[in-house]
């Protein structure tokens, strides 16, 4: 497993793409540090663009290297090697260093215009861990997807559609079943609505060590009280832990029985 | 002549007070030993020098004008048997006392300091603590109350009292007070021409400053901070509010300043940063908001209806997460030529006004204000989404309610354009 693992991650490392998305976040890094100078306000920017963006790139970047590299993987099944291996190792290749470029392209400006020496960097690392949770959980997905699709038109279109569900349709059916049943108590039907997407998750996460204020007026301090404290914060990790752990034991399961 | 016979006998009048006045010292060693005794003793216009000790004593009555100054501060112990100090004589001054354990009761609202039906007094450098209601002013007028420290011990609204309480007084100077862990810090009840200024009032279980039925009055420069909520002014007219500081009034239901049927008001140069609403407004007429800075609360303004012509102008909104939230489709109010932190329109002239409006209400808070669940969308791509939409063309959100002169830059801030061309 390690094997492949160190040769799709070798290869995505070499490949264009990796630099692409390293230097773009290198370079929003910056941006955002030179337009803001205030570490603290580039964070709640930054969340903004890691919610969206970062499970697009994931979701995208998944299928396009599977699909892309099918040839290769019809080679490796040929020879003695666990499917299992084969298929994590090459999820693990592409997901690690997506991550990798992530964690580095955001870290490297935030740690030269001195994270260390400001209180936002929990808020930061936060924000990375997130990220690093939200791009696994997508390439996973998106690995899915491209596994089930023999068609690669429709697996792109099942992946596109997937992150739009997630990012924006989700919330749009949460919001509306918020107003047809305002009547009711919704407190824990939105923490648990919450939960079971991990973009909404990761938001929730961050914003309530960011948007403090807002959030604790009213019905916030519910969540306030979910999200704030230890266990919450622990219970809502697990959710990503799982949302992470599912598609890739789906994953194995389902390459398991495929005939190629 | 006339004139020249009248100030001479003002001053013989004087100088015939200063000779009749004496001075009491009291200690625990001396001739003296209580202050009741003292007060008991004394004559009109003496002067009780009270010095450092413990003196276990309650219901001290002041029927006649004394000045009672305390050196080293002085312990009043009340031993929570009651009132402690009760004046209803006019002209009394207390000076550097410090009184502790008032006496707490649910059927009377026990004083460290009660004056009743009197005026030109004055109450300086006064330390209370353990305390139910501090200084209790009733039907008193014309009085000052300056640099006192008040520290209760309040942990809930019903069992505690107010650190300096105003029922029906008139013409009162609060100055440089420090108040903190009592229900109110300050309370006004039907209390007019009043000033209050320099203070600094935090975390009280309550509110920082509390006006009810009171008109004409002014406070400025005073701190709230940490408090249940700033202050709430309900049901007053011509208050004069300017260059106080509103901060961290954190909460489920809490503001910086709430204002409930209020006429005529004047709200300029305040500062209201990190409050969970920085103003909640009900009911309100012709008040004008000018040059208040409203830095990242969660509502800038919550407007909770039946507000009529109202102005905000040249105030800065600056990171909030919601610049204003309003109920109604009606808008018979002014917002004009403040600076707006999300605003993204352009100035093609120049001139340093925004060339586009600005729409403070978003849809989100709109709905936020109907399904307070909603909150938890907050910042997601969705709600971007139709916020956007519903700038473009408003539906939910009263068309008229814009801001049509944003300013570029933040309101105050000096404006090198202007600064270049006048030379």
């Amino acid at each position: 497993m390690f094997k492949i693992l160190k040769y799709s991650f070798y290869d995505l490392i070499r490949s264009r793409w990796s630099y692409v998305y390293f230097l773009f976040y290198l370079a929003l890094g910056f941006v955002l540090l030179f337009l803001n100078n205030d570490v603290s306000k580039a964070v709640i920017t930054l969340m903004n663009i890691i919610i969206v963006l970062v499970p697009l790139i994931g979701t995208i970047f998944g299928v396009m290297y599977f699909y892309n590299s099918k040839e290769f993987t019809e080679l490796l099944l040929a020879q003695p090697v666990k499917r299992s291996s084969i298929f994590l190792g090459q999820y693990l290749g592409v997901a690690g260093s997506l991550t990798l470029s992530l964690v580095l392209g955001l870290g490297i400006p935030f740690v030269l215009y001195g994270l260390f020496r400001s209180d936002a960097i929990f808020d930061f690392s936060l924000l990375l861990v997130t990220g690093a949770f939200l791009t696994m959980i997508f390439t996973a997905l998106s690995f899915n997807i491209a596994l089930s699709n023999e068609n690669k038109i429709k697996g792109f279109g099942y992946a596109v559609l997937l992150w739009l569900f997630l990012a924006v349709i989700y919330d749009g059916l949460f919001l509306m079943s918020l107003i047809v049943f305002e009547e009711y108590p919704l407190d824990t039907f939105s923490l648990v609505a919450t939960m079971f997407n991990p973009i909404d998750l990761s938001r929730t996460l961050i914003l309530l060590k960011l948007d403090i204020s807002a959030l604790l007026g009213y019905t916030g301090a519910v969540f306030k009280q979910f999200f704030g404290t230890n266990q919450g914060f622990l219970v809502s990790m697990l959710m990503l832990v799982l949302w992470t752990v599912l598609p890739i034991w789906r994953l194995i399961h389902k390459s398991k029985q495929k005939d190629f | 002549m006339k004139y020249w016979q009248g100030i001479f006998f003002m001053v013989c009048l004087c100088l015939g007070h200063s000779l009749h006045a004496q001075t009491i010292t009291i200690c625990p060693s001396c001739e003296t030993k209580s202050i009741k005794e003292g007060v008991e003793i004394a004559v009109d216009y003496d002067t009780l020098l009270i010095k450092a000790g413990t003196y276990k004593e309650f219901n001290i009555h002041i029927d006649k004008p004394l000045t009672l100054i305390g050196q080293n501060l002085p312990i009043i112990d009340g031993e929570d048997k009651g009132e402690i100090i009760t004046v209803t004589a006019d002209g009394v001054i207390l000076d550097g006392l410090k009184i502790i354990n008032v006496g707490t009761s649910y059927t009377k609202d026990h004083a460290a300091i009660r004056m009743i039906k009197n005026k030109n007094f004055e109450i300086r450098n006064v330390v209370l603590e353990k305390l139910f209601f501090g200084i209790y002013l009733e039907k008193a007028s014309h009085g000052k109350i300056i640099n006192n420290k008040i520290k209760g011990d309040a942990v809930d609204e019903f069992g505690s009292g107010n650190g300096i309480h105003l029922w029906y007084a008139k013409n009162i100077e609060i100055i440089g007070n420090e108040i903190r862990n009592v229900r109110d810090g300050i309370y006004f009840e039907f209390a007019d021409n009043c000033t209050v200024k320099n203070n600094h009032s935090h975390n009280n279980v309550r509110y920082g400053l509390h006006f009810m039925f009171s008109n004409h009055d002014v406070y400025e420069n005073n701190v709230f901070e940490n408090n249940g909520a700033g202050v709430a002014v309900m049901f007053s007219k011509f208050i004069d509010m300017r260059h106080n500081i509103f901060r961290e009034n954190w909460g489920t239901a809490s503001y910086g300043l709430l204002l409930k049927e209020i006429n005529d008001a004047e709200i300029i140069g305040n500062t209201f940063e990190e409050n969970t609403i920085g103003i909640s407004i009900e009911g309100t007429n012709r008040i004008a908001y000018n040059k208040n800075n409203f830095i990242g609360n969660g509502w800038a303004l919550r407007v909770r209806g039946a507000i009529y012509g109202n102005t905000f102008t040249n105030n800065n909104f600056l990171y909030n997460s919601f610049d204003l939230s309003y109920n109604s489709n009606l808008n018979d109010n002014v917002f004009d030529k403040n600076y707006w932190s999300e605003y993204t329109g352009y100035d093609l002239d120049k001139d340093g006004i925004g060339d586009v409006p600005y729409r403070p209400v978003k849809l989100f808070s709109y709905i936020v204000n109907r399904t307070p669940e909603t909150i938890i969308l907050l910042r997601s791509l969705f709600m971007d989404i139709i916020d956007f939409s519903e700038k473009v063309s408003p539906v939910f959100t009263p068309d008229n309610l814009l801001d049509a002169n944003p300013l570029m830059k933040k309101a105050g801030s000096k404006e090198p354009q202007l600064a270049v061309k006048s030379k």
